[in-house]
């Protein structure tokens, strides 16, 4: 009797814990390994706490340069090039879900853990290097007082900026380091309780449409149905009037959108759901089709059901297309950025930047790296490869990648850190060196 | 002459007995949101089960220290073989209870489906067992004087 006692709780503790995960899974690529369900009663959950870089960089592999040229920020996001070569920055937090059970009360201050303590800026920064040297010679506030700014894009002399609730446009003249308009308000965007509260932005390739996505308003639709309309979609807003209307669906948390140069598709990076073991579900990297279903919340990677969503839809799963490549679990993809006229060289020619914020809910981290998908005729052609690393040490979180811009006019990559509160340019060494002598023959 | 006076008294005291009254009503209301919640697919009564069972273990657990306590300071010392079953039933009842809170963690249909079910339906039983061992009966204890 006094050993079942004893017994009873080891063995339900041991049944609670979440099962390791198989690092022989290939979980990239166009049909990644998916292992069965386990949602565990315990989650798994390591929160890699922020740590200083004490002058450290992050790792890039031979050939590579790596240097911040923007620190100091407050909760960088995405990021945005203007013609004339200076970089837009969109600094915030947002989110305003209520706690609904004692679970998320516990979560979010676990969760918070692995954040950076600094309050969001909402605002845009801007950053110019005057003589092209790589370096920034003026830092300074461009726009102000928005609401969680994300998104950005540029068409014809117009910057819009899609807020955690609303689409904003500001006209915009060449060199202007500032705009002090309040700007005007395009549409509303979706943002009743916003659980997932980034609105990611670009502009179709002939500019007259603006892609914005809006993320579920849950993980798996915990929140009730009702909360999801219009949200785990992606809207086609006309540019002039403000109409929108959905363009995808299904689609959980699109946390960044871009245009494939060479196709001219709409592609996004998408966060999958959680608490379903450490190797579900994939994120993934997906061109997007009009009017497509992508699962959430009824399925996954097409048509692998979820049984945690009641009532069931079969005839919405029926539907559901798979993603064309996947991740990895947990990654938290939140940077998409095209290589353009030739990316940065070598393996980096042809294909996408994808920014990894990092899991927290596995107990091995998985994400917290910049990669590069290497495409051919406009597909993933091949597995991804690191372009920034270290970003993980001794279990101390020293910065988390998030938007990535490729600048094919500088042949350089830029990346927002949201724990270090800076920004990372990447560049071959060959520019580099090329570009300093340049600059100082200027200086001469 | 040695006198002895018998005293005769309930078996919790009635701080005690407040405190096994929420889990007593709390339980039980669990069981029920459970049951609505896999009948409606209505999200918001396993969210209520959440809450009602976070309540309820939170008095469960202050419930069990004075079950441990009461076993060698309080009154149940004078009636150690229904003090010994009493905390037997409170342990259960409150091991079930964490375990229980963690399942209707989990999302959706996994927050009760048929385990979350058991879990408050043995919850409810325990509790409701706790409450006759401690409301039935009385625990007499002399003193010399």
């Amino acid at each position: 009797m006094n050993r079942l006692f004893t017994l009873t709780p080891l063995i339900l503790a041991l049944a609670a814990c979440q099962s390791e995960s198989d690092p022989s899974l290939d979980q990239t690529g166009a049909r990644p390994q998916l292992p069965a369900q386990n949602d565990a009663l315990l989650p798994a959950m390591k929160i890699p706490t922020p740590k200083g870089w004490g002058g450290d960089l992050p790792t890039v592999p031979d050939g590579f340069t790596v240097a911040p040229i923007a620190k100091d920020l407050k909760i960088p996001r995405q990021m945005l090039l203007l013609p004339n070569g200076d970089l837009l920055v969109a600094e915030g937090s947002g989110g305003k879900a209520p706690k609904l059970r004692p679970k998320d009360v516990i979560a979010g201050v676990i969760k918070k853990r692995g954040k950076s303590s600094v309050k969001g800026g909402d605002r845009i920064t801007l950053l110019r290097d005057t003589d092209g040297d790589g370096q920034t010679d003026l830092q300074t506030t461009f726009i102000d007082g928005l609401d969680a700014p994300y998104g950005l894009a540029f068409v014809d002399n117009t910057i819009y900026i899609a807020n955690q609730g609303d689409l904003m446009s500001f006209p915009y003249t060449e060199g202007a380091t500032q705009i002090t308009s309040p700007g005007t308000e395009v549409t509303k965007l979706p943002s009743v309780v916003n659980h997932h509260w980034t609105k990611a932005m670009t502009a179709s390739s002939d500019g007259s449409k603006l892609y914005v996505g809006i993320g579920s308003n849950s993980n798996v639709g915990e929140r009730g149905m009702s909360v999801e309309e219009d949200r785990a979609v992606i809207w086609e807003i006309d540019r002039e009037t403000g109409a929108n209307r959905i363009f995808a669906s299904g689609i959980r948390n699109p946390t960044a959108l871009a245009i494939n140069p060479s196709t001219n598709a709409l592609w996004t990076v998408v966060n999958e759901r959680d608490e379903l073991g450490p190797q579900l579900v994939p994120d993934y990297l997906t061109s997007v089709r009009e009017g497509g279903f992508y699962g959430w919340p009824y399925s996954y990677f097409g048509q692998t059901v979820d049984p945690r969503i009641r009532p069931q839809r079969p005839d919405l799963v029926k539907t559901a297309i798979s993603p064309d490549y996947a991740l990895g679990s947990h990654v938290a993809a939140l940077g998409l950025s095209f290589a353009t006229g030739g990316g940065l060289g070598g393996p980096f020619t042809e294909g996408a930047f994808v920014g990894q914020h990092g899991s927290w809910n596995r107990s091995d981290p998985s994400g917290y790296k910049v990669v590069f998908v290497p495409f051919r005729s406009g597909r993933p052609n091949g597995k991804p490869i690191d372009l920034a690393t270290g970003f993980l040490k001794d279990g101390h979180a020293r910065g988390r990648p998030v938007g990535v811009l490729f600048d094919a006019q500088r042949r350089a990559l830029y990346v927002a850190d949201d724990v270090s509160n800076t920004v990372w340019r990447i560049a071959p060494r060959q520019a580099a060196v090329s570009q300093q002598a340049a600059s100082s023959r200027v200086n001469q | 002459m040695d006198a002895t006076v018998t005293r005769t008294r309930s078996f919790a005291n009635p701080f005690h007995a407040i405190l096994l009254a929420f889990p007593v009503a709390l339980y039980p209301s669990a069981l029920l949101a459970d049951i609505t919640y896999l009948n409606s697919a209505e999200i918001q009564w396993t969210n209520f089960a959440s809450w009602l069972i976070a309540g309820a273990d939170f008095f469960a657990g202050i419930v069990l220290a004075w079950a441990v306590l009461g076993l060698f300071l309080g009154r149940a010392r004078h009636a150690r073989g229904r003090g010994m079953l009493y905390l037997v039933v409170v342990a259960s009842m409150f091991v079930v209870g964490m375990f229980n809170a963690l399942h209707h963690a989990r999302d959706g249909w996994h927050s009760v489906g048929t385990a979350g079910l058991v879990m408050s339906i043995a919850c409810t039983a325990l509790a409701f067992a706790a409450a006759f061992l401690a409301y039935s009966g009385t625990v007499q204890s002399e003193r010399s004087a």
